[in-house]
């Protein structure tokens, strides 16, 4: 037995281990694709059949790589004597924290939708067409709305801060795939498991907490993923539409401005927001790690 | 089992908002303010900026850090601007107090009904060129013929129109007009022939960049500059908007109106008697634009303040019915134009202005600028 689970084990890490060296080698190809470009791609710019589709690959347009690490490592502004890394590294943790509230409050409310959509049939039918829409409405017209309506919001005394309109847009996108993933799990029970309850004479909140819930943990989880990638895209783009000051976003859209002059800069945040978005699904990901842990692979689903 | 699994992940969400929230809520609002000194009691107001914190709006960071609004027993918070904040939607939501926008834009939001008021013209002049490599030979809107002409839209292009609308050209057929993005890239890589630029801030940015056929910095002389301002179709610009509505019903706003343009005509006038400094406070506002980039943005804004011949802040009735006329004349490419009316007589008012004026001169601040004189700024490369 013992020796069966040290296999197992064994094969585990063999398997991580050879998935994050092909997340490196990924990376590798990446960079050696750029660079292969940047040799071999029309400086200005070409056509296909008329169409202008090949991207300039002059150093302006397409920075080498090492331009764009060495970056790092030198000041954000000339003169002054801070690394552009810790100012990615600052920003970076400035959205990572605003896009975990945005993450909180949208799969709070999404599993609450669901469980209220699960629970009222009328509701599903009633609320689920308006989620769908809710989606449609782009992000860079609701930013200014939230903008507006929280600057005229005081409840006694307690004024709403600007970055709460990032947070608020985040967990808009982060609500829809935990509100539709959940409802999918929760209603995923077998017929003959509900009988069970059933005979048991379970209230509806025994049967939610015993069988619902947790046959929906398998759809739950990858639709939190969803909603952690979501939330940062969220909280991204509400920084830049609305101006806020601190996150990546903004450092973005600052960068942006002066790449007539200093091309690799942008990239330098631009890498930034890539790794903001694979840390925050990464930790969802070590969440579902540490809970499934002792869940039978065969049980899922 | 399954029970206690199922509670786990509803604890970690749980624990995991409350953490969220406590670290979120840690920061404050980055916000200015200061305590002022003798006060009774202090205003609370907040200006809307049409963008990031950068020297196009040094006077009133200058007023904050050198306590003018204080004097005036003012708390000002200066709110900044984004992407898709509109400062004159945001005064008309009631959201913020006062609010920058360029008079054109303003009037097509007055025109949709926001109740909003230019109650003092900062900036009296334009600051919009448009920028060309010398070999391309455009010294006038005559030569944009046939040419890629940069713009930005949202508003900020019809100086051009009116450009070649009084040459004779024909905005659809005659040129082609290219969308612009942020930096000055498509005019140095050649997508475009002649970019829109503010005097301020995008022709510094030609100049931070770096010829690579010399190696070194580019200067004025491998450019060609059309100056709408010169060409007579200038547009009015950075003004401040107040609420009509507030104007008209409430006295105390009014008063705070007129502390707040005075304070904030004293922030300008700092800023022109001290461009290094205002500069400083500028950078140290934490703007991300480098310290030449900065000093050269103020110089060039002191240029389309200074001198102001009727006082600083005064909408002249002269630039404010040639705005008004462009807006309504010139046809874009979809055949609209800004304005379908001329404003009403109440879209602009000098009395909060003038009230302001007389405060100043009972401090002995110099609102004429007469013997203004800029200063010469060396761009380093990156604006470094």
């Amino acid at each position: 037995m013992t020796t069966v689970a040290t296999i197992k084990k064994n094969r585990e890490t063999v398997r991580r281990v050879r998935r994050a060296i092909l997340f490196v080698v990924s990376l590798l190809f990446v960079a050696v694709a750029w660079e292969l470009y940047k040799a071999v791609g029309p400086e200005a710019g070409g056509k296909i059949f008329g169409w202008k589709l090949l991207p300039r690959s002059n150093n302006n347009a397409m920075p080498h790589v090492w331009d764009m690490l060495m970056r790092y490592n030198r000041p954000e502004l000339r003169g002054s004597d801070r690394k552009i890394w810790s100012v990615v590294l600052a920003g970076a943790w400035f959205s990572f924290r605003l896009a975990l509230v945005g993450f909180a409050i949208g799969s709070t409310l999404g599993l609450g939708l669901s469980i209220l959509m699960a629970r009222f049939k009328i509701a599903e039918r009633g609320i689920l067409p308006y989620l769908v829409v809710s989606q449609t409405v782009p992000l860079i017209a609701l930013a200014p709305l939230v903008v507006s309506w929280g600057g005229k919001l005081h409840i006694a005394g307690w004024t709403w801060p600007r970055w709460m309109s990032a947070a608020v847009l985040g967990a808009f996108l982060a609500f829809f795939p935990v509100a539709v993933g959940a409802l999918k799990g929760l209603t995923s029970a077998p017929l003959a498991s509900h009988e069970l309850m059933d005979s048991y004479a379970a209230s509806w909140w025994q049967t939610l907490r015993k069988l619902r819930f947790p046959a929906a943990i398998p759809f739950i989880v990858p639709s939190l993923k969803l909603a952690a990638s979501a939330s940062v895209i969220g909280v991204v783009v509400a920084e830049i539409s609305t101006g806020l000051k601190g996150g990546i976003g903004r450092l973005i859209i600052e960068y942006a401005r002066e790449a007539t002059g200093d091309p690799a800069k942008v990239f330098t945040a631009v890498f930034g927001a890539a790794a903001l978005g694979l840390a925050m699904s990464g930790l969802v990901t070590l969440a579902d790690i540490y809970m499934m842990r002792n869940r039978p692979k065969e049980a899922s689903a | 089992m399954r029970k206690s699994k199922s509670w786990k992940l509803a604890a970690g969400v749980a624990a995991l908002s409350l953490a969220a929230v406590a670290c979120g809520g840690s920061d404050s609002p980055s916000t200015e303010s200061s305590a002022p000194a003798a006060c009774e009691t202090t205003t609370s107001v907040k200006l809307q900026l049409q963008w990031f914190t950068q020297a196009q709006f040094a006077g009133y960071f200058a007023a904050v850090d050198q306590g003018f609004y204080a004097a005036q027993c003012l708390d000002v918070s200066i709110l900044e601007g984004g992407v898709d904040i509109v400062p004159q939607q945001q005064l008309a939501d009631g959201a913020v107090d006062f609010a920058l926008s360029w008079v054109p834009k303003a009037l097509a939001s007055r025109e949709a009904g926001a109740n909003i008021v230019d109650i003092a013209q900062i900036f009296q002049r334009s600051g919009t060129l448009q920028v060309s490599f010398k070999d391309k030979g455009i010294t006038s809107p005559a030569d944009f013929a046939g040419k890629n002409i940069g713009n930005w839209g949202y508003g900020n292009e019809f100086e051009i129109f009116a450009a070649l609308t009084k040459a004779g050209l024909d905005p659809a057929a005659d040129v082609t007009l290219v969308q612009q993005s942020f930096d000055m890239a498509a005019l140095l890589a050649g997508d475009i022939d002649a970019a829109e630029a503010m005097t301020y801030n995008e022709y510094a940015q030609v100049l931070e960049a770096i010829d690579p056929a010399t190696g070194k910095q580019y200067t004025a002389d491998d450019f060609n500059v059309v100056s709408y301002e010169d060409e007579g179709v200038g547009m009015l610009q950075d003004a401040i908007w107040a609420s009509g509505e507030r104007l008209a019903s409430d006295a105390v706003y009014k008063d705070t109106a007129t502390k707040f343009v005075a304070a904030s005509i004293q922030g300008w006038a700092f800023c022109r008697d001290d461009p290094q400094a205002c500069a400083d406070i500028v950078v140290s506002k934490g703007s991300k634009l480098g310290a030449s980039h900065q000093l050269w943005q103020i110089n060039e804004v002191n240029k389309l303040i200074w001198p102001a011949a009727g006082g600083a802040g005064m909408i002249d009735a002269d630039a404010w019915d040639r705005t008004a006329k462009l807006a309504q004349e010139t046809k874009n490419l979809e055949g609209s134009t800004v304005l379908t009316a001329a404003p009403d007589a109440e879209a602009y008012t000098n009395e909060i202005v003038t009230a302001a004026l007389a405060i100043l001169d009972g401090l002995d601040v110099d609102t004429k600028g007469s013997s203004f004189a800029p200063i010469d700024v060396t761009l380093n490369e990156g604006g470094a």
